[in-house]
């Protein structure tokens, strides 16, 4: 995927990842609003679940899931269902790590 | 009739007059397909959500009972009924179209036959002459309830158990033809600190023990009283796991009498349902139909359901505790005419 946006649009090895990415998210969202994603979860195991892939389906299908509810309670209250707690923590352990690495250059530094 | 610590005889032997099963398009293409009165080719029923489309389900069931028995609603006293959605939303909002007057049940899978005895009980008593009892599930709304968004892509290990997509009703009377309830035995809450939402079956397998156990010593029977004997949705997994506690209990049981409605439904090792069926509508749709069909035949005289129910919610597994396990049985017996 990298390689095609590579030899055909131009781009260097290190910025055709951001368009890779979100042809992969957008393949997982029509994948799993196709209601193939599980099937291929359920085969595939893990390598569907870690990457930017689950992530967008982990979203899409609460965000389906949830749609009876209405769209601002329903939709918007429930799409981050899943998908939350990755933030939460992903946020948080880069401020525990960027705290760290400040911490341990300051000692550096003095 | 009380008889040992908590067996029922109902010696007006109240009868099974009609029934009506309604299934998905997943239970159509399974090997009782033909047992089932109704089956849609669509999971949404029409309806905008499967919620909607679960209570579509139990109207139908209903209707269809009703219809089959040659009665009309106003024929009927009661609607004893229960699903496993919260606050029984399926089964209320029936009563509700059925306009019929109602008692909501839960005892999770083992509703069915909860809802049976109690049904029988009341008819046995002469509280009533006419009731429906019923119980419904739906793949997806189960899911959406206790597990993750239907399309979420989760891997699911091979002890998980597939949500039965249908409705089965029974219309309870004081007199006609069909099946009679002989006696029901009510279980006790059996939990041996399984907590895997994911392997219920494991985690029912000592419940439905425990009732069938108490069944026999209650009403000193043996296996040979029945020519099968079906617990409600154990899967594979449970239906093992019950078999050694039998063992262990030195209580014979032959194999090829005792089954499980969870491995029925699907047929045996059907990629997609894991260890097999669950769900209310699990129990209720192979009973209702498939059982009682083969008893109408001739095929099978005197059947003991035993409907089995883990008592979990998706916040009580969150917080890590144990599942607690229920199952009632119910002893049916069908004479042939003439």
């Amino acid at each position: 995927m990298a390689d095609f946006f590579i030899w055909n649009f131009g781009f260097t090895e290190k910025s055709a990842a951001n368009p890779t990415v979100a042809v992969m998210i957008l393949f997982s969202v029509i994948l799993t609003a196709l209601g193939v994603y599980d099937h291929i979860a359920q085969w595939a195991g893990a390598g569907t679940a870690v990457p930017v892939t689950g992530f967008a389906n982990s979203m899409a299908s609460a965000a389906m899931e949830h749609r009876s509810e209405g769209y601002v309670l329903g939709v918007g209250g429930n799409m981050f269902k899943l998908a939350g707690s990755v933030i939460v923590f992903g946020v948080f352990s880069a401020f525990v790590v960027a705290l760290i690495r400040t911490v341990l250059t300051m000692l550096g530094g003095v | 009739m009380q008889q040992g610590n908590q067996s029922w005889v109902f010696p007006n032997r109240p009868t099974i007059i009609s029934t009506g099963t309604v299934g998905g398009p997943f239970e159509a293409k399974g090997p009782l397909a033909e047992d089932f009165d109704l089956l849609h080719g669509d999971l949404w029923l029409g309806q905008n959500s499967y919620e909607k489309a679960e209570r579509k389900m139990m109207e139908e069931a209903c209707e269809t009972a009703v219809q089959k028995a040659g009665l009309q609603k106003k024929d009927v006293q009661f609607f004893l009924s229960g699903d496993l959605l919260n606050q029984i939303i399926s089964s209320s909002f029936t009563a509700r179209t059925l306009s019929v007057p109602y008692l909501g049940l839960f005892g999770a899978c083992s509703t069915s036959m909860e809802g049976l005895a109690l049904g029988g009980l009341i008819v046995d008593c002469r509280f009533g002459d006419n009731l429906i009892c019923g119980t419904v599930s739906h793949n997806s709304a189960a899911e959406k309830q206790f597990r993750y968004p239907t399309e979420y892509g989760s891997q699911k290990p091979d002890t998980a158990q597939w949500t039965v997509t249908g409705a089965g009703a029974a219309i309870v009377s004081s007199k006609g033809q069909g099946p009679q309830i002989t006696s029901a035995t009510i279980g006790r809450i059996i939990d041996m600190g399984l907590s895997d939402p994911f392997n219920m079956g494991g985690a029912m397998a000592p419940a439905a023990v425990d009732t069938i156990t108490a069944h026999f010593r209650d009403l000193e029977l043996s296996h040979e009283e029945y020519d099968l004997i079906a617990t409600g949705d154990l899967g594979r997994v449970g239906h093992n796991i019950s078999l050694d506690l039998f063992k262990k209990h030195s209580l014979t049981i032959p194999e090829e009498k005792y089954t499980d409605c969870g491995l029925l439904i699907y047929g045996e090792n059907h990629p997609m349902v894991f260890a097999g069926g669950s769900g209310c509508g699990c129990s209720a749709t192979v009973t209702y139909g498939h059982i009682l069909n083969r008893m109408k035949q001739g095929e099978l005289r005197k059947v003991l359901i035993v409907a089995t129910g883990a008592l979990l919610s998706p916040i009580s597994y969150q917080q890590k505790e144990s599942i607690p396990c229920i199952a009632h049985a119910v002893a049916l017996e069908y004479h042939l005419e003439g």
